[in-house]
């Protein structure tokens, strides 16, 4: 791990540099509560990320450590290749879009959004084209004068954007931004964000429990649950290949079964044998095995790896929902274009590659370990 | 109809207070101060006070004397107020500022004169050192003193009120676009506890321009306000006139401390 100290001089001329470094941060509340335990991630310039997880995971501690607003009990914060640890809040080329806004509600539109800059002691002469291309940026063109109070939700979401923007961070966090909007406008100002940031350039850290918001935006993220990152990566390695039992059920639907590792490549579930894609666990270990809905065909029963019953049938527009049940008892939950019907036997059918298997409670970590140590024994194609 | 005539009628109560004991004063006021002593129609009442240094000094004492009171109060209390919002226990602290304010103001000016007396609880601590006695109780410093140790709790709970309304994330969003503490302060904080502040002043300055008992007990009649003036012309001199007089100046310059400090701050437009 010595290399990392070093190595933003080293990567800057090779590869894009890591602008944020948190490195062994753990953080135990004064009640007792650890809310972080050892979290090590790194954060491209230039790239949305998630760190997505339900509350109380420790999501937004993250990011109140890396905005300075709380202290690790240990651990280094590093930005832009310097250690920030110690560094106030006011010091740190980081904004923060917070949950709620947090406008000045005593300050107009314009007095807001020219806050920062006038904290910089910039002349109002070179403040109001910022100002007014900050505006323009979040589509508040004309806004500077309203009082906040006479804004509604979006836009004061909007101001609060276009108040962080405006000071050219190098990263902007955004915690639970978009919670506080109803549905339509929320959808709206997703897509709006990504705009920003791909007009922009600069890092987006968005911090979210709403998996839909964080697979639709983001280019990688980070599931937290109980002060772990439990998995990262992109939106759809995390939806294809989920590492643990708790990423599996957290992002979108799936069915989780217990199973057992009979060697490399072939899993036991529902009390048969499959093929499968995964290797590197003991023989006869016990794994859990995720597949998703909409990775489950309906075939006739004799064509199916397993055989189960339609127990429920929901028409959900564009899908069918149905539970089954199959002859091991097992429940499977099946998206379908193609609908059955109710106490039909149908036979199930899925790939190799739609089967995947997980151990119980492993984490990025764990995970990164065990693929560290098996790529020793034999090259893995991946 | 029938709740209109309802809410009529629980108005009586709270009317006839209002014009008993409010409109009917002024009212009562007013008409002294514009007659002489056979209730003859005069104006020599005011032309005397606006003639008459004595009396313009006065009101610029009442001024100062008001004016010191409140600023000091003002900067004891809101660095309170603000720590109070951010410890333990606020409620029993908060209790223990309000507690001197239900004991009668009568009884705290004598228990002063007790400490601060030639014979007080200070002297003979100052007489251990080999020093004093020293003269503290009939000076302006003890009158201003006193009157800030009453006034006190309220300026501290309209301020740590405006104060504990403030959503902290406000705070920190200012930390987080580069403000340091000062200017945090300076233009988040302070304005936003404002109200606070100004019901402060409100509470102290203007019962301060007309405070007679303390510049009595106290100040032992060494400091002069409006107040103690009233005092003297009704109850002494027996010129009810020149005493309804005084009242009225007071009460115009009242109304005038409460626009000015609760007047609102006109936005300018900016063009982009």
């Amino acid at each position: 791990m010595e290399e990392q100290a070093t190595g933003a001089s080293a990567c800057s001329y090779f590869c894009k540099m890591d602008i944020i470094q948190l490195k062994h941060i753990n953080k135990r509340y004064d009640d007792g509560f650890i809310a972080l335990k050892d979290i090590n991630l790194k954060i491209e310039s230039g790239k949305f990320y998630s760190l997505l997880g339900p509350s109380g995971s420790g999501k937004s501690t993250i990011l109140r450590i890396i905005a300075g607003f709380t202290q690790p009990t240990e651990g280094e914060v590093w930005f832009d290749g310097k250690n920030i640890t110690d560094l106030d809040p006011a010091k740190r080329q980081i904004n923060t879009v917070f949950q709620n806004y947090a406008l000045f509600p005593h300050l107009n539109v314009f007095e807001n959004v020219a806050f920062g800059l006038k904290i910089k002691k910039l002349p109002l002469s070179q403040i109001k084209p910022k100002v007014k291309d900050a505006l323009h940026m979040v589509r508040l063109d004309g806004y500077a004068n309203r009082e906040i109070s006479e804004l509604s939700g979006g836009q004061q979401q909007r101001v609060a954007i276009a108040r962080a923007i405006v000071n050219e961070p190098k990263v902007l966090l955004l915690d639970e931004s978009l919670s506080a909007l109803d549905k339509r406008l929320r959808k709206e100002m997703q897509f709006e964000l990504r705009a920003i940031q791909k007009k922009l350039g600069i890092t987006f850290i968005f911090v979210t429990h709403d998996q839909e918001e964080a697979l639709s935006m983001s280019d990688e993220i980070f599931v937290l649950n109980d002060g772990k990152i439990q998995q990262n990566g992109s939106p759809v390695d995390i939806y294809d290949e989920p590492i643990n039992d708790f990423v599996a059920r957290f992002i979108g639907e799936s069915n989780l079964l217990p199973g057992r590792m009979i060697q490399d490549y072939e899993v036991e579930f529902a009390n048969h044998h499959f093929q499968c894609a995964d290797a590197g666990m003991k023989a006869n270990e016990k794994v859990e095995v995720v597949i998703r809905p909409e990775d489950l065909d309906i075939v006739a029963p004799e064509k199916g790896k397993l055989v189960a019953t339609a127990q429920t049938q929901l028409f959900l527009g564009d899908h069918f929902e149905i539970k089954a049940i199959d002859t091991d008892e097992n429940e499977w939950l099946i998206h379908s274009t193609n609908g059955c019907q109710l106490n039909e036997r149908i036979g199930l059918y899925f790939d190799p590659e739609d089967i995947h298997v997980m151990r119980q409670h492993e984490s990025q970590a764990d995970f990164d370990a065990r693929l560290e140590s098996y790529e020793g024994e034999e090259s893995n194609d991946e | 109809m029938n709740n209109k005539k309802a809410r009529a009628f629980f108005m009586v109560p709270y009317l006839m207070w209002i014009i008993l004991f409010v409109i009917l004063p002024i009212l009562l006021i007013l008409w002294y101060s514009l007659t002489d002593a056979n209730h003859h129609f005069t104006l020599s009442n005011f032309a005397l006070f606006f003639k008459n240094g004595t009396f313009l000094k006065m009101m610029l004492n009442s001024f100062w004397y008001a004016f010191l009171i409140t600023i000091i109060t003002l900067v004891i209390s809101y660095p309170t107020a603000y720590f109070l919002t951010k410890i333990k226990n606020q409620q029993i602290w908060l209790l223990l500022i309000i507690l001197p304010t239900w004991i009668n103001l009568l009884l705290k000016a004598y228990a002063f004169i007790g400490i601060l007396g030639n014979n007080g609880l200070v002297n003979k601590f100052l007489h251990l050192f080999g020093l004093g006695p020293v003269n503290i109780l009939f000076t302006d410093f003890a009158f201003i003193f006193v009157a800030t140790y009453i006034e006190i709790p309220f300026m501290i709970l309209p301020i740590y009120n405006a104060i504990k309304e403030i959503n902290p994330a406000v705070i920190q969003a200012s930390e987080d676009l580069g403000a340091s503490k000062w200017q945090t302060f300076r233009y988040v904080l302070w304005p936003l506890s404002w109200p606070g502040v100004e019901s402060g002043i409100q509470a102290i300055f203007i019962p301060s321009l007309s405070l007679f008992m303390l510049t009595r007990l106290i100040g032992g009649n060494r400091v002069i306000t409006l107040g103690t003036a009233i005092e003297e012309y009704f109850m002494t001199t027996m010129n009810w006139n020149m005493g309804a007089t005084i009242g009225v100046v007071l009460i115009f310059l009242m109304i005038v401390v409460m626009l000015l400090t609760g007047k609102k701050a006109k936005r300018k437009k900016v063009k982009l």
